[in-house]
Protein backbone atom coordinates (compact mmCIF):
# COMPACT_ATOMS: atom_id res chain seq x y z
CA UNK A 1 0.00 0.00 0.00
CA UNK A 2 2.35 2.39 1.10
CA UNK A 3 5.14 1.20 -2.02
CA UNK A 4 1.86 2.01 -4.22
CA UNK A 5 1.65 5.07 -2.83
CA UNK A 6 5.24 6.61 -3.33
CA UNK A 7 4.89 5.02 -6.48
CA UNK A 8 1.97 6.57 -7.35
CA UNK A 9 3.32 10.15 -6.15
CA UNK A 10 6.29 9.50 -8.36
CA UNK A 11 4.28 8.83 -11.05
CA UNK A 12 1.57 12.16 -10.41
CA UNK A 13 4.93 14.09 -10.33
CA UNK A 14 6.47 12.89 -13.98
CA UNK A 15 3.37 12.38 -16.08
CA UNK A 16 1.33 14.95 -17.96
CA UNK A 17 4.48 16.05 -20.08
CA UNK A 18 7.48 15.75 -17.86
CA UNK A 19 10.33 13.86 -18.64
CA UNK A 20 13.26 14.97 -16.25
CA UNK A 21 13.17 15.45 -12.07
CA UNK A 22 11.48 18.94 -11.87
CA UNK A 23 13.92 21.64 -10.09
CA UNK A 24 11.35 23.19 -7.65
CA UNK A 25 11.26 26.49 -6.14
CA UNK A 26 11.29 26.24 -2.50
CA UNK A 27 8.08 27.38 -0.82
CA UNK A 28 9.97 29.75 1.62
CA UNK A 29 12.53 30.70 -0.66
CA UNK A 30 9.79 32.02 -3.40
CA UNK A 31 9.86 35.78 -2.01
CA UNK A 32 10.31 37.55 -5.28
CA UNK A 33 8.41 34.44 -7.23
CA UNK A 34 10.85 34.74 -9.83
CA UNK A 35 12.55 31.59 -11.62
CA UNK A 36 9.16 29.61 -11.57
CA UNK A 37 10.26 26.29 -12.85
CA UNK A 38 8.70 25.87 -16.12
CA UNK A 39 7.96 21.59 -15.55
CA UNK A 40 4.33 22.21 -13.48
CA UNK A 41 3.16 24.70 -16.62
CA UNK A 42 4.36 21.99 -18.63
CA UNK A 43 2.16 19.42 -16.51
CA UNK A 44 -0.36 22.00 -16.32
CA UNK A 45 -0.94 22.67 -19.33
CA UNK A 46 -1.94 18.43 -20.07
CA UNK A 47 -3.80 18.29 -17.33
CA UNK A 48 -6.05 21.05 -18.38
CA UNK A 49 -6.61 19.83 -21.82
CA UNK A 50 -7.47 16.12 -20.57
CA UNK A 51 -9.71 17.37 -17.97
CA UNK A 52 -11.14 19.68 -21.22
CA UNK A 53 -11.14 17.36 -23.41
CA UNK A 54 -12.93 14.78 -21.11
CA UNK A 55 -15.75 17.28 -20.77
CA UNK A 56 -14.39 16.80 -16.73
CA UNK A 57 -13.54 20.93 -16.65
CA UNK A 58 -15.11 24.11 -18.75
CA UNK A 59 -12.64 25.95 -19.54
CA UNK A 60 -14.77 29.71 -19.47
CA UNK A 61 -14.76 28.57 -15.54
CA UNK A 62 -11.56 28.68 -15.22
CA UNK A 63 -10.70 31.56 -16.57
CA UNK A 64 -14.02 33.43 -14.47
CA UNK A 65 -12.84 31.59 -11.01
CA UNK A 66 -9.26 33.23 -11.82
CA UNK A 67 -10.34 36.48 -12.39
CA UNK A 68 -12.77 36.59 -9.40
CA UNK A 69 -9.69 35.97 -7.09
CA UNK A 70 -7.31 38.22 -9.02
CA UNK A 71 -9.50 41.29 -9.44
CA UNK A 72 -12.66 40.75 -7.66
CA UNK A 73 -12.56 39.50 -4.24
CA UNK A 74 -9.66 40.40 -2.54
CA UNK A 75 -8.43 42.90 1.01
CA UNK A 76 -10.57 45.69 -0.35
CA UNK A 77 -13.19 43.67 0.89
CA UNK A 78 -12.13 42.86 4.40
CA UNK A 79 -10.95 47.13 5.23
CA UNK A 80 -14.85 48.26 3.74
CA UNK A 81 -15.63 46.10 6.77
CA UNK A 82 -12.90 47.60 9.55
CA UNK A 83 -14.12 50.90 8.41
CA UNK A 84 -17.69 50.43 9.04
CA UNK A 85 -16.34 48.73 12.56
CA UNK A 86 -14.65 51.60 13.49
CA UNK A 87 -17.18 54.64 12.24
CA UNK A 88 -20.32 52.00 13.61
CA UNK A 89 -19.86 50.75 16.79
CA UNK A 90 -23.20 49.02 16.49
CA UNK A 91 -22.58 47.45 13.27
CA UNK A 92 -18.91 46.50 15.04
CA UNK A 93 -20.78 44.51 18.02
CA UNK A 94 -22.84 42.56 15.40
CA UNK A 95 -19.77 42.03 13.43
CA UNK A 96 -18.00 40.45 16.85
CA UNK A 97 -21.23 38.38 17.69
CA UNK A 98 -22.06 36.98 14.38
CA UNK A 99 -19.40 37.57 12.28
CA UNK A 100 -21.50 35.96 9.14
CA UNK A 101 -24.90 38.06 9.12
CA UNK A 102 -22.88 41.50 9.71
CA UNK A 103 -20.31 40.49 6.49
CA UNK A 104 -23.83 39.54 4.57
CA UNK A 105 -24.87 43.13 5.21
CA UNK A 106 -22.13 44.60 2.92
CA UNK A 107 -22.49 41.64 0.73
CA UNK A 108 -19.29 39.48 1.90
CA UNK A 109 -19.72 35.76 2.44
CA UNK A 110 -19.21 32.39 0.58
CA UNK A 111 -16.12 29.92 -0.72
CA UNK A 112 -13.23 29.55 2.13
CA UNK A 113 -15.46 32.47 4.57
CA UNK A 114 -18.50 30.12 4.84
CA UNK A 115 -18.16 30.55 8.80
CA UNK A 116 -16.49 33.95 10.23
CA UNK A 117 -15.06 34.76 13.23
CA UNK A 118 -13.87 38.21 13.85
CA UNK A 119 -11.74 39.46 16.72
CA UNK A 120 -10.84 42.99 17.59
CA UNK A 121 -7.31 44.49 18.73
CA UNK A 122 -7.25 46.78 22.02
CA UNK A 123 -4.82 48.32 23.53
CA UNK A 124 -4.71 45.60 25.76
CA UNK A 125 -5.16 42.68 23.47
CA UNK A 126 -3.69 41.86 19.84
CA UNK A 127 -4.54 39.06 18.03
CA UNK A 128 -2.63 37.24 14.79
CA UNK A 129 -4.33 34.95 12.94
CA UNK A 130 -2.12 31.14 11.22
CA UNK A 131 -3.00 27.95 9.69
CA UNK A 132 -0.25 25.60 10.59
CA UNK A 133 -1.85 22.75 9.59
CA UNK A 134 -2.63 24.06 5.60
CA UNK A 135 -3.38 27.29 4.73
CA UNK A 136 -6.94 28.14 6.13
CA UNK A 137 -7.26 32.06 4.89
CA UNK A 138 -10.35 34.08 5.07
CA UNK A 139 -11.38 34.57 0.91
CA UNK A 140 -13.89 36.70 0.87
CA UNK A 141 -12.40 39.42 3.05
CA UNK A 142 -8.79 39.36 2.04
CA UNK A 143 -8.60 37.43 -1.08
CA UNK A 144 -6.10 34.36 -1.60
CA UNK A 145 -3.34 34.12 0.86
CA UNK A 146 0.69 35.52 0.59
CA UNK A 147 3.14 33.04 0.32
CA UNK A 148 4.67 34.19 3.56
CA UNK A 149 1.43 33.00 5.28
CA UNK A 150 1.45 29.41 3.48
CA UNK A 151 5.46 29.20 4.13
CA UNK A 152 6.92 26.91 6.97
CA UNK A 153 8.28 29.79 8.95
CA UNK A 154 5.27 31.10 9.27
CA UNK A 155 2.94 28.39 10.62
CA UNK A 156 5.67 26.97 12.62
CA UNK A 157 6.43 30.04 14.40
CA UNK A 158 3.59 32.13 14.70
CA UNK A 159 1.90 29.41 17.81
CA UNK A 160 5.58 29.46 19.69
CA UNK A 161 6.86 32.77 19.20
CA UNK A 162 3.83 35.41 18.28
CA UNK A 163 5.72 37.70 19.47
CA UNK A 164 9.55 36.95 18.05
CA UNK A 165 7.25 36.84 14.76
CA UNK A 166 5.57 39.93 15.00
CA UNK A 167 8.95 41.57 16.27
CA UNK A 168 10.83 40.27 13.16
CA UNK A 169 7.75 41.40 10.80
CA UNK A 170 8.24 44.98 12.60
CA UNK A 171 5.59 45.10 15.33
CA UNK A 172 7.00 44.85 19.05
CA UNK A 173 4.52 44.66 21.66
CA UNK A 174 5.20 45.63 25.18
CA UNK A 175 4.43 43.14 27.67
CA UNK A 176 1.13 44.62 28.78
CA UNK A 177 -0.47 43.70 25.31
CA UNK A 178 -1.63 40.02 25.53
CA UNK A 179 -1.21 38.02 22.53
CA UNK A 180 -4.12 35.94 21.40
CA UNK A 181 -3.38 33.40 18.50
CA UNK A 182 -5.91 32.16 15.87
CA UNK A 183 -4.86 29.11 14.57
CA UNK A 184 -7.11 27.86 11.99
CA UNK A 185 -8.03 23.91 12.56
CA UNK A 186 -11.96 24.18 11.76
CA UNK A 187 -13.61 25.54 8.56
CA UNK A 188 -14.05 28.86 10.25
CA UNK A 189 -11.91 31.97 9.11
CA UNK A 190 -10.98 34.54 11.13
CA UNK A 191 -10.45 38.49 10.56
CA UNK A 192 -8.53 40.88 12.62
CA UNK A 193 -10.30 44.24 12.92
CA UNK A 194 -7.58 46.19 14.21
CA UNK A 195 -7.36 49.86 16.00
CA UNK A 196 -8.27 52.78 14.58
CA UNK A 197 -4.99 54.94 14.46
CA UNK A 198 -5.46 58.18 16.45
CA UNK A 199 -5.54 61.24 14.43
CA UNK A 200 -8.19 59.91 11.62
CA UNK A 201 -10.63 61.26 13.45
CA UNK A 202 -12.37 63.19 10.92
CA UNK A 203 -11.61 60.97 8.00
CA UNK A 204 -14.85 59.30 6.30
CA UNK A 205 -15.01 55.27 6.21
CA UNK A 206 -13.70 55.15 2.12
CA UNK A 207 -11.01 57.31 3.64
CA UNK A 208 -10.63 55.01 6.10
CA UNK A 209 -10.80 51.74 4.25
CA UNK A 210 -8.15 53.12 2.24
CA UNK A 211 -5.82 53.20 5.37
CA UNK A 212 -6.77 49.31 5.65
CA UNK A 213 -3.60 46.49 4.78
CA UNK A 214 -4.07 43.03 4.77
CA UNK A 215 -1.53 42.78 6.95
CA UNK A 216 -3.42 44.52 10.02
CA UNK A 217 -6.17 42.27 9.44
CA UNK A 218 -4.25 38.98 9.66
CA UNK A 219 -2.72 40.59 12.62
CA UNK A 220 0.82 41.05 11.67
CA UNK A 221 0.60 45.33 11.14
CA UNK A 222 -1.16 47.73 12.64
CA UNK A 223 -2.87 50.24 10.53
CA UNK A 224 -0.77 53.65 10.46
CA UNK A 225 -2.40 56.99 10.20
CA UNK A 226 -2.24 58.84 7.26
CA UNK A 227 0.82 61.09 7.02
CA UNK A 228 0.07 64.38 6.95
CA UNK A 229 1.79 66.54 3.99
CA UNK A 230 3.68 69.82 4.69
CA UNK A 231 3.63 69.27 8.71
CA UNK A 232 5.49 67.35 11.08
CA UNK B 1 -0.82 11.80 11.25
CA UNK B 2 2.14 12.95 13.20
CA UNK B 3 3.31 14.19 9.37
CA UNK B 4 5.36 17.70 8.33
CA UNK B 5 2.45 19.33 7.92
CA UNK B 6 1.84 19.55 11.45
CA UNK B 7 4.14 22.22 12.06
CA UNK B 8 2.88 24.26 14.53
CA UNK B 9 5.60 24.93 16.86
CA UNK B 10 8.95 23.29 15.09
CA UNK B 11 12.12 25.12 15.07
CA UNK B 12 14.52 25.68 12.23
CA UNK B 13 12.35 26.74 9.21
CA UNK B 14 14.01 30.43 8.67
CA UNK B 15 12.67 33.97 8.94
CA UNK B 16 9.64 34.67 6.97
CA UNK B 17 9.95 36.25 3.35
CA UNK B 18 7.95 39.12 2.76
CA UNK B 19 7.05 39.92 -0.82
CA UNK B 20 6.09 43.81 -1.61
CA UNK B 21 3.51 44.05 -3.83
CA UNK B 22 3.07 40.73 -4.30
CA UNK B 23 0.85 38.96 -7.14
CA UNK B 24 -2.40 36.73 -6.29
CA UNK B 25 -0.40 34.09 -8.36
CA UNK B 26 3.09 33.95 -9.40
CA UNK B 27 2.94 32.12 -12.76
CA UNK B 28 -0.34 31.02 -15.15
CA UNK B 29 0.28 27.79 -14.41
CA UNK B 30 -0.49 28.38 -10.80
CA UNK B 31 -3.74 29.85 -11.33
CA UNK B 32 -4.93 27.51 -13.55
CA UNK B 33 -4.28 24.63 -10.66
CA UNK B 34 -5.91 26.87 -8.38
CA UNK B 35 -8.94 26.78 -10.50
CA UNK B 36 -9.04 23.46 -11.53
CA UNK B 37 -8.64 22.05 -8.03
CA UNK B 38 -11.66 23.77 -7.17
CA UNK B 39 -13.62 22.55 -10.46
CA UNK B 40 -12.57 19.31 -10.42
CA UNK B 41 -13.87 19.24 -6.83
CA UNK B 42 -17.28 20.11 -8.17
CA UNK B 43 -17.83 16.76 -9.10
CA UNK B 44 -18.11 15.89 -5.44
CA UNK B 45 -16.14 12.52 -5.46
CA UNK B 46 -14.19 13.83 -2.85
CA UNK B 47 -14.28 16.75 -0.06
CA UNK B 48 -12.44 19.38 1.36
CA UNK B 49 -10.88 17.08 4.17
CA UNK B 50 -9.76 14.42 1.91
CA UNK B 51 -8.12 17.06 -0.67
CA UNK B 52 -6.08 18.44 2.59
CA UNK B 53 -5.08 14.57 3.71
CA UNK B 54 -3.75 13.64 0.25
CA UNK B 55 -1.04 16.62 0.38
CA UNK B 56 -0.55 15.90 4.25
CA UNK B 57 0.55 12.31 2.56
CA UNK B 58 3.24 13.65 0.11
CA UNK B 59 6.52 12.22 1.58
CA UNK B 60 8.28 15.06 3.94
CA UNK B 61 11.16 15.82 2.09
CA UNK B 62 9.05 16.49 -1.07
CA UNK B 63 6.37 18.17 0.51
CA UNK B 64 9.28 21.09 1.54
CA UNK B 65 10.74 20.71 -1.46
CA UNK B 66 7.66 21.33 -3.87
CA UNK B 67 5.73 24.66 -4.07
CA UNK B 68 2.52 25.34 -2.78
CA UNK B 69 0.31 24.89 -6.02
CA UNK B 70 2.87 21.66 -7.06
CA UNK B 71 1.54 20.29 -3.70
CA UNK B 72 -1.97 21.06 -5.13
CA UNK B 73 -1.13 19.17 -9.09
CA UNK B 74 0.18 16.40 -6.77
CA UNK B 75 -2.99 16.17 -4.43
CA UNK B 76 -5.43 16.84 -7.35
CA UNK B 77 -3.72 14.21 -9.90
CA UNK B 78 -4.14 11.56 -7.25
CA UNK B 79 -7.79 12.61 -6.28
CA UNK B 80 -8.10 11.86 -9.98
CA UNK B 81 -6.94 8.81 -9.72
CA UNK B 82 -8.30 7.51 -7.29
CA UNK B 83 -12.00 8.48 -8.03
CA UNK B 84 -11.83 6.96 -11.61
CA UNK B 85 -12.34 10.10 -12.79
CA UNK B 86 -9.43 10.33 -14.75
CA UNK B 87 -7.01 7.10 -15.49
CA UNK B 88 -3.07 6.49 -15.01
CA UNK B 89 -3.11 6.08 -19.09
CA UNK B 90 -5.02 8.81 -19.20
CA UNK B 91 -2.29 11.38 -17.42
CA UNK B 92 0.40 9.85 -19.05
CA UNK B 93 -0.53 9.93 -22.50
CA UNK B 94 -2.60 13.59 -22.04
CA UNK B 95 -5.51 12.32 -23.99
CA UNK B 96 -8.63 11.31 -22.80
CA UNK B 97 -8.58 6.96 -23.23
CA UNK B 98 -10.53 5.91 -26.80
CA UNK B 99 -13.51 4.31 -25.56
CA UNK B 100 -14.60 7.13 -22.87
CA UNK B 101 -18.05 9.35 -23.24
CA UNK B 102 -17.69 13.11 -23.07
CA UNK B 103 -18.66 14.18 -19.89
CA UNK B 104 -20.45 17.95 -18.89
CA UNK B 105 -19.01 19.52 -16.55
CA UNK B 106 -20.87 20.45 -13.00
CA UNK B 107 -19.69 23.51 -12.63
CA UNK B 108 -19.91 25.80 -15.63
CA UNK B 109 -18.65 29.39 -15.91
CA UNK B 110 -22.74 30.06 -15.40
CA UNK B 111 -22.19 28.81 -12.09
CA UNK B 112 -19.18 30.47 -10.91
CA UNK B 113 -20.95 33.47 -9.57
CA UNK B 114 -23.05 31.27 -7.14
CA UNK B 115 -20.39 28.85 -6.15
CA UNK B 116 -18.11 31.97 -4.91
CA UNK B 117 -21.04 33.30 -3.52
CA UNK B 118 -22.29 30.40 -1.45
CA UNK B 119 -19.56 28.15 -0.98
CA UNK B 120 -19.45 24.68 0.49
CA UNK B 121 -20.64 25.43 4.35
CA UNK B 122 -19.27 22.58 6.79
CA UNK B 123 -21.54 23.37 9.54
CA UNK B 124 -24.43 20.73 10.15
CA UNK B 125 -28.30 21.64 10.76
CA UNK B 126 -29.03 18.55 12.94
CA UNK B 127 -28.83 18.33 16.77
CA UNK B 128 -26.26 16.70 18.38
CA UNK B 129 -25.84 17.07 22.34
CA UNK B 130 -22.79 19.20 23.10
CA UNK B 131 -20.12 17.34 25.39
CA UNK B 132 -18.96 20.58 26.84
CA UNK B 133 -19.75 24.12 27.72
CA UNK B 134 -18.54 27.46 27.76
CA UNK B 135 -15.79 28.38 30.39
CA UNK B 136 -15.34 24.58 30.89
CA UNK B 137 -12.09 23.37 31.52
CA UNK B 138 -11.20 20.60 28.92
CA UNK B 139 -7.94 19.09 27.37
CA UNK B 140 -7.38 18.08 24.61
CA UNK B 141 -6.53 13.68 24.47
CA UNK B 142 -3.77 12.84 23.27
CA UNK B 143 -4.75 11.03 19.67
CA UNK B 144 -1.73 9.99 17.54
CA UNK B 145 -3.77 8.67 14.38
CA UNK B 146 -2.27 7.05 11.22
CA UNK B 147 -4.83 9.44 9.69
CA UNK B 148 -6.52 12.48 8.79
CA UNK B 149 -6.68 15.01 11.76
CA UNK B 150 -7.04 18.57 13.01
CA UNK B 151 -5.83 18.67 15.97
CA UNK B 152 -2.51 19.66 15.81
CA UNK B 153 0.56 18.06 17.75
CA UNK B 154 1.73 21.07 19.81
CA UNK B 155 -2.44 21.10 21.48
CA UNK B 156 -2.29 17.29 22.31
CA UNK B 157 -2.10 16.04 26.15
CA UNK B 158 -2.64 20.09 27.05
CA UNK B 159 -5.43 21.99 29.26
CA UNK B 160 -7.50 24.41 27.71
CA UNK B 161 -10.62 26.14 28.34
CA UNK B 162 -13.84 26.01 25.90
CA UNK B 163 -13.94 29.20 24.95
CA UNK B 164 -17.22 29.58 22.11
CA UNK B 165 -19.23 26.81 21.28
CA UNK B 166 -20.00 27.49 17.13
CA UNK B 167 -22.32 24.73 16.83
CA UNK B 168 -22.36 21.34 14.83
CA UNK B 169 -20.09 20.82 12.35
CA UNK B 170 -18.66 18.19 9.87
CA UNK B 171 -15.59 16.31 11.75
CA UNK B 172 -12.47 16.23 9.31
CA UNK B 173 -11.36 13.50 10.80
CA UNK B 174 -12.92 11.08 9.96
CA UNK B 175 -15.02 12.65 6.37
CA UNK B 176 -11.26 12.46 4.98
CA UNK B 177 -11.39 9.28 5.27
CA UNK B 178 -15.36 8.49 3.31
CA UNK B 179 -15.60 7.34 7.40
CA UNK B 180 -18.83 9.59 7.40
CA UNK B 181 -19.47 13.47 8.33
CA UNK B 182 -19.60 12.44 12.12
CA UNK B 183 -21.36 15.80 12.79
CA UNK B 184 -20.29 17.25 16.25
CA UNK B 185 -19.97 20.55 18.24
CA UNK B 186 -17.08 22.64 16.96
CA UNK B 187 -15.46 25.11 19.86
CA UNK B 188 -12.71 27.40 20.07
CA UNK B 189 -10.59 26.12 22.99
CA UNK B 190 -8.54 28.43 24.28
CA UNK B 191 -4.78 27.20 25.51
CA UNK B 192 -2.39 29.32 27.63
CA UNK B 193 0.83 30.14 26.22
CA UNK B 194 2.78 29.13 29.00
CA UNK B 195 0.46 25.64 29.15
CA UNK B 196 1.77 24.84 25.51
CA UNK B 197 5.14 26.06 25.84
CA UNK B 198 6.68 26.47 29.15
CA UNK B 199 7.75 29.17 30.90
CA UNK B 200 9.62 30.74 27.36
CA UNK B 201 5.94 32.30 26.77
CA UNK B 202 4.56 35.24 28.19
CA UNK B 203 1.77 34.77 30.51
CA UNK B 204 -0.66 36.64 29.33
CA UNK B 205 -0.61 35.01 26.19
CA UNK B 206 -2.88 32.32 24.46
CA UNK B 207 -3.69 29.87 21.74
CA UNK B 208 -6.88 29.42 20.33
CA UNK B 209 -7.59 26.24 18.71
CA UNK B 210 -10.51 24.90 17.04
CA UNK B 211 -11.42 21.52 17.86
CA UNK B 212 -14.70 19.32 17.82
CA UNK B 213 -15.97 16.80 20.75
CA UNK B 214 -14.23 13.92 19.98
CA UNK B 215 -10.76 15.63 20.38
CA UNK B 216 -12.14 16.68 24.16
CA UNK B 217 -11.94 14.98 27.65
CA UNK B 218 -12.92 17.19 30.52
CA UNK B 219 -9.98 18.09 32.60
Amino acid sequence: MDGTRRGFLKAALTAAGATTTPLYAQDQGRGSGQAVPSDPALRVKSLESLLVEKGLVDPKAVDALIDTYEHKIGPRNGARVVARAWVDSAYKQRLLANADAALAELGYGGLQGEHMVAVENTPAVHNLVVCTLCSCYPWPVLGLPPVWYKSAPYRSRSVIDPRGVLRELGLDLPASVAVHVWDSTAELRYMVIPERPAGTETLGEEQLADLVTRDSMIGVAKVSAPQVRGRL
Amino acid sequence: MNGVHDMGGMHGMGPIQLEKNEPVFHARWEARVFALNRLVGAWGKWNIDASRHVKELIPPAEYFRISYYEKFLVGMTELLVNSGLVTRAELESGKPARDSKKMNPPLTVDKVPLFVARGVPASRDVTVEAKFRVGQRVRARNLNPTGHTRLPRYARGKPGTIERDHGVFVFPDTNAHFLGENPQHLYSVRFAARDLWGDQAAPQDAVYVNLWDTHLEPA
